[in-house]
């Protein structure tokens, strides 16, 4: 009686996070896979088949877009992780107290503002009449002005840039459980702070590289207005021709098919990133 | 709910004497085409309000095609935008003409514009603001820009932008001596057409700085002097002239390309009176010329262009001597279809290197 | 190598700003000695062994490690190892890996590595366990793999932080035993650092008394015990009754003193010099004071007194008497013989006590006392 009743409130305190995932995100996706699958013959008329995934594999220039956003994606989370772990092993380790949370909030700055007005604000930074520019004009370092927007690396620093946070934050929750003395023990059989980190504080953050990575790496991968502002002429980005078949050339089949193979491209890359690390989706998001 | 909407009813009904029923038109349009002051006067007369959601052509056909033409109910896309997404989604429904006062109306554009979104023998849309899509040009940098194709001269390179869309794709194609617009009908011969303009607009991303996006973007990269010569609307131009007088719209040799923006109805919408009212009430002179005042473009309104600012004048006349007005290509109606094979060329060109 | 210690400090202190933490402490361990460093938490014996095993530096003074200052050797590099208050095992790492960390920092190749840590895990006791985990292990266990890992890279000295504290009082006196045992064993000096006397008296050949960043006596458990320096170590080491009195007159090598409740007392100079008209502190210990209900069985044995029972705190043999001193009202602990005698007392009981003035031990008084 009393485990029916256990069971029962069990449900009902679940119901409303399965009527979310259902309502917004099964049906939604099952809703568009359907969409996928129409081939359009004519003005409304439509046939099921996988034509629309057949045009992505027919054409070049939509798996190298894909080919090209993984890539990217892949080294700005590689970036990401290069940049943010010393930040956040400087965060967990070697501060204290409000010097901790100062700079903690300072990770979070950035965030005050929406995305747009970062993006805009580095293109202030970046373009030819820009602040860069301009002080290395001011310092004879150049003789001319230099354009520093519109390519790869200005796409690749609005990605880093963007997605500090989400690689510093559960870097740090994970440094921070390390205790000192594992460090310590290790200085004392003898080890290089190099093998130190190789062999204990890496092994340790594993569960928190993972994570950052898997979230730098999708957030990146569906990012849409950095690519489109910092990159310019050149910014071709996968998530950018999803918006284009949507809403410029009205082909939602095409959308949708793309939508699909990005959710399994994506997925794939993650599962082989995870077998790689040797680590577990469970494993990951129980510890961070 | 009944009793409640009646006395709602009864209650506008006292509260308005010139509206039999006051309603909410929630209307989708342009930045600049609804101004503050022209809604205010609108809801004082009618008793109806207002609700504005800014868009463009894309994003409108886009957010009815969602909701199968509901959730709006006045749309304003442009005239070759209503022919084709209406015989592929049914996303209009068609004018009742008995209710619009045709004579406020420059009778020429109403009746191209009725031509053109005809569908079944049903009129779908009046026009509304009409304007031009050429060059702006930094006279002191780029003098000899003339036409589309000198954007890709060598005195420009790297100080150009144009957008990835497909008035480019069309500008081009005038430029080089061909008629897209006469290769409607055909689409073999269109694609021959597109397919030439992809491979010059290939050839041509080296002079580009970058694709220009939006029309905040394209006024900082020219007002800084990145860009010195774009493809981009009239208005852009006019209104950075008015920073630097150097910069200065110029109808391109082989023609401006001409865009109507019309009124439509969503084929779900619910307060038609209201949209019909506001048609009405904005194609008035006096109304008129405060759009184009916000907006910087004319209307289709008769003498509406009477009561506009001497120095917008002054500019529209400086761009467009009588022969470069002749010389405007308007956009037919788009055939369903050509966008697809559009879209794939805009696409590569993008993936070019 | 004629007697060079294994561990010497000169005259080592540390700062911490304005807080001296180790007032120039100078100490040497000969090889193979259990060296004990025993006081209260806050009185400077972590620093100074983390000053020894190099994660701190010495703010003055010397370290030498079998002659060589090593001041200038970084931990990594440091004849040293150190057993860590929580052990510090890697747990991303098993037994095996754990132990044979310090040797792959050193480069020796695999087979020799598992054969080396194969054989000191069988001289703790662990053999065959190097592939499991270490969360497989219990809490003594772990106390073995830790000593192990430091030993299997036969330091000069090791340190060990207070290691038996996380462990429950059973384990904890089965492990004082063990170490005692593994260091003989090994042949290694251990410095081994702790607040509990209990693990210091057990296990240590030498054990410095510290407090406030100072040694106050460096000896044997038995000198400790039987003849501690200062009040300080007299209160801290063992048990002891703390009495107030003032220093009268010397007669024969014995002190006499009256407390100001007008008791006189007998006593031995703890070595300090005392002159008369001090003020002193006087300690015994419980197990000193005799007992009877008869005054008289206690009348020859110089200090005497007459007391009313107020608790008895009953641990087989380690059982407690505490009375209330009828002459001075002060609180007097004292040992309860388990011989059947004092069976049957109470609480309340009126009770005869007295105890050797060659057990009473005399110390200068500091104004405010430290320690129990």
């Amino acid at each position: 009686m009393a485990n029916d009743r256990a069971k029962l409130t069990f449900w009902l305190l679940l119901a409303p996070l399965m009527i979310w995932l259902l309502t917004l995100i099964v049906l939604p996706h099952l809703g568009m896979f359907l969409v996928s699958l129409r081939e359009k013959v004519g003005v409304r008329e439509y046939e099921t088949s996988f034509a629309n995934y057949a045009v992505f594999f027919n054409e070049p220039l939509y798996w190298n877009t894909f080919a090209r956003t993984a890539y990217m994606s892949v080294t700005a989370t590689a970036l990401t992780l290069f940049i943010g772990f010393p930040i956040a092993y400087y965060i967990a380790k070697l501060t204290r107290g409000r010097t901790k949370t100062t700079l903690f909030l300072m990770c979070l700055i950035p965030f005050w503002v929406s995305e747009l007005v970062r993006t805009f604000g580095w293109m202030i930074l970046l373009r030819e009449t820009g602040v860069i520019s301009n002080v290395l004009q001011y310092l004879g370092l150049v003789g001319g002005p230099v354009e520093m927007l519109y390519n790869d690396a200005a796409i690749m620093t609005g990605l880093v840039y963007t997605s500090m946070l989400f690689m510093v934050v559960p870097l740090v929750t994970t440094l921070d459980s390390l205790d000192d003395s594992l460090i310590e023990a290790g200085y004392d059989l003898g080890a290089s702070g190099f093998a130190i980190l190789r062999e204990i504080v890496i092994p340790h953050a594993m569960p928190g590289i993972v994570s950052g990575c898997i979230v730098v790496f999708m957030l990146s991968l569906g990012n849409y207005l950095t690519p489109i502002l910092l990159g310019g002429k050149d910014s071709l980005w996968f998530t950018g021709l999803i918006y284009n078949q949507f809403i410029t050339r009205f082909n939602w089949e095409l959308g949708s098919a793309f939508g699909f193979l990005l959710l399994g491209l994506s997925s794939l890359i993650v599962f082989v990133g995870l077998k790689l690390s040797r680590q577990s989706l469970g494993k990951t998001m129980a510890q961070t | 709910m009944k009793s409640k909407l009646i006395l709602s009813t009864v209650a506008a009904m006292m509260l308005s004497s010139v509206a039999a029923q006051a309603d909410t038109l929630r209307l989708l349009t342009w930045g600049g085409y609804a101004p503050e002051d022209v809604i205010a006067k609108f809801e004082e007369q009618t008793g109806h309000t207002v609700e504005v959601t800014k868009s463009n052509n894309e994003e409108m056909i886009a957010k009815l095609r969602a909701t199968n033409g509901g959730g709006f109910d006045l749309a304003q896309p442009s005239q070759d935008r209503i022919a084709g997404p209406q015989a592929e989604f049914g996303i209009y429904k068609p004018l009742d003409m008995s209710k619009i006062d045709t004579a406020l109306f420059i009778p020429s554009m109403l009746e191209a514009t009725k031509g053109n979104t005809t569908v079944d023998g049903e009129v779908y849309a009046v026009p509304h603001v009409w304007g031009t899509s050429g060059l702006v040009v930094n006279t002191a940098e780029a003098g000899d820009v003339k036409d589309y194709t000198d954007l890709c001269n060598d005195s420009v390179a790297g100080k150009v932008s144009y957008r990835l869309k497909r008035p480019t794709l069309i500008g081009f194609a005038y430029a080089m001596g061909l008629d897209p617009f006469a290769a409607y009908g055909d689409e073999a011969a269109y694609k021959d057409i597109i397919d030439q303009v992809e491979a010059k607009l290939v050839e041509c991303k080296a002079n580009v700085k970058t694709y220009w996006d939006g029309g905040d973007e394209l006024k900082n990269l020219l007002r800084s002097g990145e860009v010195v010569a774009a493809m981009a609307w009239d208005t852009g131009g006019w209104q950075l002239n008015d920073d630097n007088a150097d910069i200065i719209f110029v109808a391109p040799a082989s023609g401006a390309l001409g865009w109507i923006d019309t009124f439509v109805l969503p084929a779900r919408g619910r307060a038609d009176d209201a949209a019909y009212d506001w048609i009405n009430f904005v194609m008035q002179p006096e109304i008129a010329a405060m759009i184009t005042a916000s907006a910087g473009n004319f209307t289709a309104s008769k003498g509406g262009d009477a009561n506009v600012d001497d120095a917008l004048k002054a500019k529209y006349q400086a761009s467009f001597p009588q022969e470069a007005i002749d010389n405007i290509k308007w956009y037919p109606s788009v055939p369903a279809g050509l966008e697809a094979l559009e879209g794939a060329a805009l696409d590569r060109i993008n993936a070019a290197n | 190598m004629p007697n060079t210690p294994d561990l010497e400090c000169r005259a080592i202190s540390k700062s911490f700003d304005d807080f001296k933490a180790v007032k120039d402490v100078s100490f040497s361990v000969p090889q193979g000695t259990f060296f004990s460093i025993l006081g209260p938490s806050g009185c400077g014996k972590t620093t100074l062994l983390r000053m020894i095993a190099g994660f701190q530096k010495p703010t003055g003074g010397d370290l030498l490690i079998k002659g060589n200052s090593v001041l200038e050797v970084p931990p990594n590099k440091r004849p040293v190892s150190m057993v860590f208050q929580h052990l510090a095992l890697f747990p991303m790492m098993n037994i095996g890996a754990n132990v044979g960390f310090g040797l792959r920092q050193r480069g020796v190749n695999k087979t020799d590595i598992k054969k080396q840590v194969e054989r000191v895990l069988e001289r703790v006791g662990l053999g065959g366990v190097a592939d499991r985990p270490v969360s497989s292990l219990s809490g003594g266990q772990k106390q073995r793999v830790a000593i192990a890992r430091c030993m299997v890279l036969e330091p000069d000295v090791l340190l060990l932080d207070e290691p038996l504290g996380a462990l429950d009082l059973k384990l904890r006196e089965h492990m004082k035993i063990e170490l005692k045992q593994l260091q003989s064993e090994f042949n290694t000096t251990f410095v081994y650092i702790t607040h509990d006397q209990s693990e210091a008296l057990v296990m240590s050949d030498q054990i410095a008394v510290m407090n406030h960043g100072v040694f106050e006596q460096v000896g044997t458990a038995k000198e400790l015990y039987y003849e501690p320096a200062t009040a300080f170590v007299a209160g801290f080491v063992g048990e002891a009754n703390r009495l107030r009195a003032t220093f009268k007159s010397a007669e024969g090598g014995l002190l006499q003193m009256v407390t100001p409740e007008g008791r006189a007392l007998g006593g031995v100079d703890a070595g300090q010099g005392l002159s008369p008209g001090e003020t002193v502190e006087v300690f015994v210990r419980p197990e000193a004071v005799r007992l009877s209900r008869n005054a008289a069985d206690v009348a020859q044995m110089g200090n005497t007194g007459q007391g009313r029972v107020e608790n008895i705190l009953f641990n087989g043999a380690n059982s407690q008497l505490i009375l209330r001193d009828q002459a001075t009202g002060a609180e007097m602990n004292m040992a309860l013989p388990q011989t059947g005698e004092f069976r049957d007392l109470e609480r309340g009981a009126e009770i005869a006590f007295g105890w050797d003035p060659q057990q009473t031990r005399v110390y200068r008084s500091k104004g405010n006392a430290h320690g129990k």
